[in-house]
């Protein structure tokens, strides 16, 4: 299937703003879907609510578009119910990591055979750029107008420390390496992350100084820094910064995979560990 | 095990019903007193090649049988008051996205944590209003272990027949209580499956019921020919967003209409005595043991009580009201809350017909005493 065929292109044009990363992230998906072979049959998208969330309005997929925060969940019952199905979850900040982290630490530590997209632009989008729980610390939204006083999450650390086997992040400017790392994290077996850094020049760049898309992608470019040289760095000299690349790509038994050995203790009569 | 009788608890029983109804999907988080349905699920799906998840909480527990569902697996969750109240948001999914689901409220004393073990029967009216918007909603309620198990079938029959979730309400009392019941192993042709769609796959509408003499669109699994999109915001007939008024108020008065239109289908009472009753009880879940050991007290004195049983909460069994406020002259509603089912039954009488409440919210079981002496009042 041409990657066209998995875009409603007669809905289009898409919601987003000018400038908004989200349009090369869906690119970059039905890319992906391509390279894969997927089918809309066997693909099912679960989205959660936000700007990014409206990507299944795009889609020629499946697709199950609930409640904000709660994408993870839903997909968990998806995925176990059919484990034939892909099954990949595209979720904001707000939705992935803010309303949703029980569920994103849940569904990475249980290791759900998925991936799962978070477009991180730093703010609730939809709902006019309040801070989120990844908005850097003294930015400005539109509910911290004097500075932002939490520190963020780093949302590639979150994954790994619940147990995600597969964890990369990057960027919304960066269309080749955003394919790679979705063609790699589609084909774990497990929960993959893939966070892309992504600019909403209307809400967050608007408050912060960056009027514009290309000086949004600036600033993400000034932060980022591989994370090949991050490694070597001494961790006082990676505050503030973006590490970017592949962190985590291990090979770990999904929940899956494993129940299917329950199913069959279950019908040996065979209970205990 | 078809026609031998179990001696078990009611949760017991909804356990096995729901496994004979061809649910092979649970999710939850426990909470007293629900969670032997938990513990039984968990043996016992996976023996019959199903899955059982313990969720981070409730917004999961629901949130997964929903795509459980909607990936094609009968799917049902248990959970008792605090974790109903965490479910309603996705309640509202399931009735929007129009995904058969079965949600099990072992009721407890409330509100918040409340007593944790102790009874009650004060989620009725979050049942029928909990999660926002305009909607209708089915709801059950048990007040035996036999009625656990059959209930329970009834309760994914309905679901899969209407698109929609179907609640259980159950108690602690009829969930803890052990009881003999008899399992009776419906056959293939006494359960129902959504109806699936046949045809063009580049066709199917996965919300257009305008071609259905039943009203209720076909659903299709996951991973088969049929691509669709299940979607909780306001959509039109292939699930696609939109804001047009038109299409909102056809999809906002479908999901009331297709189980308000149907009561007659959906509404079950069971009645007691009643043919020649000039007092009725009207009670439901463990309330209604008390009202019958009243009603039979009542008889041994002469006064001719009768008792109808709610077995549908909701859709509310208007039109047995009505006609049971012809017949009588007095009419109880025992039940463990301030009134939430009669205010219902209020409603439906002629203001000079005395509608008495017997009511409790001390977690304990309201006696027969109790009511009897509300019929006495009635009868005076
Ligand atoms: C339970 C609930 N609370 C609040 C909202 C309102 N809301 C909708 S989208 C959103 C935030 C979206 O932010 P994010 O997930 O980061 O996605 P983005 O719009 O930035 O792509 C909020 C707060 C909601 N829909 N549901
Ligand atoms: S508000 Fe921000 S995130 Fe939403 S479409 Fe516009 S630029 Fe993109």
């Amino acid at each position: 299937m041409n990657y066209l065929q998995y875009l409603k292109t007669e809905t289009f044009p898409l919601f987003w703003c000018g400038g908004c990363g989200n349009g090369v992230v869906l690119g970059s998906l039905v890319r992906t879907f391509e390279a894969l072979g997927y089918t809309k049959e066997d693909t099912v998208v679960v989205t959660g609510i936000g700007c990014w969330g409206k990507a299944d309005d795009y889609l020629t997929t499946n697709a199950f578009h609930g409640t904000h925060g709660r994408a993870l969940p839903f997909a968990t019952g998806i995925k176990l119910a059919n484990d034939a199905l892909h099954v990949v979850v595209l979720m904001g900040d707000g939705d992935g990591v803010t309303i949703g982290g029980n569920h994103f630490i849940h569904a990475a530590r249980r290791n759900i055979d998925l991936t799962a997209i978070v477009v991180n632009n730093y703010n609730y989008g939809m709902t006019g750029g309040q801070y989120s729980a990844t908005t850097p610390e003294n930015s400005v939204t539109s509910t911290s107008r004097y500075g932002h006083v939490e520190q963020e999450f780093d949302i590639c650390r979150l994954a790994e420390a619940a147990g995600a086997p597969f964890v990369a992040r990057t960027s919304s400017d960066d269309p080749l390496s955003l394919q790679r790392l979705m063609r790699e994290g589609m084909t774990k077996k497990g929960f993959a992350l893939i966070e892309v850094i992504s600019p909403c020049p209307t809400n967050f760049g608007r408050s912060n100084g960056m009027r514009t898309p290309v000086e949004m992608l600036q600033w993400t470019k000034e932060r980022s820094i591989s994370f090949a040289r991050a490694k070597e760095m001494p961790p006082a000299e990676l505050e503030g910064r973006v590490i970017m690349g592949k962190m985590v790509d291990l090979v770990r038994e999904d929940y899956y995979t494993k129940y299917l050995r329950v199913i069959q203790s279950a019908q040996a009569g065979k209970e205990g560990a | 095990m078809a026609g031998k009788t179990i001696f078990a608890m009611g949760n017991e029983a909804i356990t096995e019903g729901a496994l004979a109804a061809g649910a092979r999907f649970y999710a939850g988080y426990p909470i007293t007193p629900s969670s032997e349905i938990a513990e039984l699920s968990s043996r016992r799906l996976p023996e019959l090649g199903g899955i059982y998840i313990q969720m981070e909480d409730e917004l999961a527990s629901i949130a997964a049988i929903i795509g459980a569902s909607a990936a094609g697996v009968k799917a049902y969750t248990a959970t008792s008051g605090p974790g109903f109240s965490l479910m309603q948001e996705n309640l509202g999914v399931a009735i929007m996205g129009e995904v058969p689901c079965v949600i099990i409220n072992v009721m407890r004393s409330g509100p918040s944590t409340g007593l944790a073990t102790k009874p009650a029967q004060g989620d009725v009216m979050q049942a029928r209003w909990g999660t926002h918007g305009d909607h209708a909603i089915i709801a059950l309620s048990p007040s035996s272990v036999q009625e656990c198990y059959d209930f329970t079938i009834l309760a994914f029959n309905l679901a899969e027949k209407y698109r929609t979730p179907v609640l259980l309400l159950s108690d602690e009392i009829v969930g803890h209580m052990r009881e003999g019941y008899l399992p009776s192993e419906p056959s293939a042709a006494q359960l129902i499956s959504r109806k699936e769609p046949q045809g063009d796959p580049a066709a199917y509408r996965l919300y257009d019921f305008s071609q259905e003499a039943d009203g209720i669109a076909p659903l299709a699994k996951y991973g088969g020919k049929y691509v669709y999109r299940i979607n909780g915001s306001g959509h039109d007939e292939i699930g696609a967003p939109t804001a047009n008024p038109a299409v909102t108020d056809r999809f906002v008065r479908h999901l009331s209409e297709k189980i308000e239109l149907n009561r007659a289908e959906i509404v079950q009472t069971r009645s007691f005595a009643m043919e020649d009753a000039d007092i009725a009880i009207v009670s439901y879940g463990c309330s209604v043991r008390s009202g019958k050991a009243a009603m039979m007290a009542a008889r041994e004195k002469g006064i001719r009580v009768g008792l109808l049983q709610l077995v549908t909460l909701w859709p509310f069994a208007e039109q047995e009201i009505l006609e049971l406020s012809r017949q009588v002259k007095g009419i109880v509603v025992p039940e463990m809350n301030l009134g939430q089912v009669r205010g219902e039954v209020q409603r439906l009488c002629p203001k000079d017909l005395p509608v008495i409440g017997v009511n409790r919210v001390d977690s304990l079981m309201i006696t027969s005493a109790e009511i009897l002496q509300a019929i006495l009042e009635v009868g005076r």
